[in-house]
């Protein structure tokens, strides 16, 4: 990603809030938004970006963190459905070019892909890591 | 027919009496509910297949029989939950027809322009009832009968309406219409060509459908 990019990050517990900081420090200018206020002290404090309290799936919190300027957003609450109705809405209605959504259940990744979002699915990934640290042999035997 | 109905929680009664009308209906029901109780009790009120489950799951819909299904209703009070259950029925099953509840009445237009054929958000037809009130104020009640092809309406008639002095004999009601019955200070009237109208007589009157704004013109007045 080129930094300097103004980037939306949904859902702010352990690994938005982590992806925010992430963005932040490497010089992008990131939203953060999350129901829940309490979430954002999960934010380290280089974070330079904002903060939005509301509701992504509302119209009305995406315009607030001023998503048609985006030039990236990344769906990562603990809700599929949340995830892929907002990357949905950003891709769509909003024409944000990069999108990219966290899918928590690995046999909903075909759904999403049906959709046109891209996804990426922590499951599986920590579940490849998992077989590929217990040592070659196991890698293959991975569903 | 077949009709899937997703929802709970808040929407739980609903789901019930929507059920009921589909069952009466001769309509195949299965209803997906992700709370046991709730669905236990849906279990014993309606003759429909209840299932246990997240309506928005892929495997619970084709469980519920998403392949064959002609309406999948999707009612649950979060839009996230319901946008995705009307996709993964419309793209994965090909149910030709889904409904999907709003409640952030600005989703209504995402949800149409992300695939959902019908989008009600109750706020919407909540204020257009209240709308509807100020211009039909006469009319207090309206319930269709025998499955929608005939109206029952309640019609009380103020010192304006057209009709208000008139013997019934004199009315020129649209064909396919009648009126049934007079509620006068508290008694009902059933009645015949050389009753004359009064203010404040409820008239109680069937239409089929296709005449029923014609009748409630002829009844009320132009702005109806």
């Amino acid at each position: 990603m080129v930094s300097r990019e103004y980037v939306i990050v949904v859902g702010c517990g352990r690994l938005g809030s982590l992806l925010a900081n992430r963005l932040s420090s490497l010089g992008n200018s990131v939203v953060a938004i999350d129901r829940d206020e309490m979430a954002f002290e999960n934010l380290s404090t280089e974070f330079s970006g904002f903060r939005v309290t509301g509701d992504a799936a509302e119209l009305a919190v995406l315009r607030q963190a001023k998503i048609d300027r985006a030039g990236a957003l990344v769906a990562v609450t603990s809700l599929d459905n949340v995830n892929l109705m907002v990357a949905q809405v950003a891709q769509k209605v909003f024409g944000v070019p990069q999108v990219l959504a966290r899918v928590n259940d690995p046999s909903r990744e075909a759904v999403y892909r049906e959709f046109g979002i891209e996804t990426i699915c922590p499951t599986s990934l920590s579940s490849a890591a998992f077989l590929s640290a217990l040592g070659e042999s196991w890698e293959d035997e991975q569903p | 027919m077949n009709v899937i109905l997703l929802g709970g929680g808040e929407t739980v009664e609903t789901i019930y009496f929507l059920a009921r009308l589909f069952v009466r209906r001769g309509y195949g029901v299965t209803i997906v509910d992700p709370d046991p109780a709730e669905a236990q009790m849906l279990s014993r009120r309606v003759k429909a297949t209840v299932l246990v489950g997240d309506g928005s799951d892929p495997v619970v819909l084709e469980e519920a029989g998403a392949r064959q299904a002609d309406l999948v209703l999707s009612l649950t009070p979060q839009d996230p939950d319901n946008l995705v259950a009307c996709q993964v029925a419309q793209k994965l099953y090909g149910v030709p027809r889904t409904l999907a509840l709003v409640n952030d009445p600005e989703n209504e237009e995402v949800f149409r322009r992300l695939g959902i054929t019908e989008v009600f958000s109750s706020t919407q037809v909540i204020g257009s009832l209240i709308e509807g009130r100020t211009v039909y104020d006469e009319i207090t009640q309206l319930f269709p009968a025998d499955e929608g092809r005939l109206y029952v309406t309640e019609v009380v008639l103020d010192g304006d309406a057209p009709v208000t002095g008139k013997a019934l004999q004199e009315l020129e009601l649209p064909g396919g219409s009648l009126i049934v019955a007079i509620i006068r200070d508290g008694h009902v009237v059933v009645p015949g060509g050389q009753d004359r109208l009064q203010v404040a007589d409820r008239l109680i009157a069937i239409a089929h459908p296709e005449q029923h704004e014609d009748l409630l013109r002829a009844l009320a007045g132009e702005e109806a």
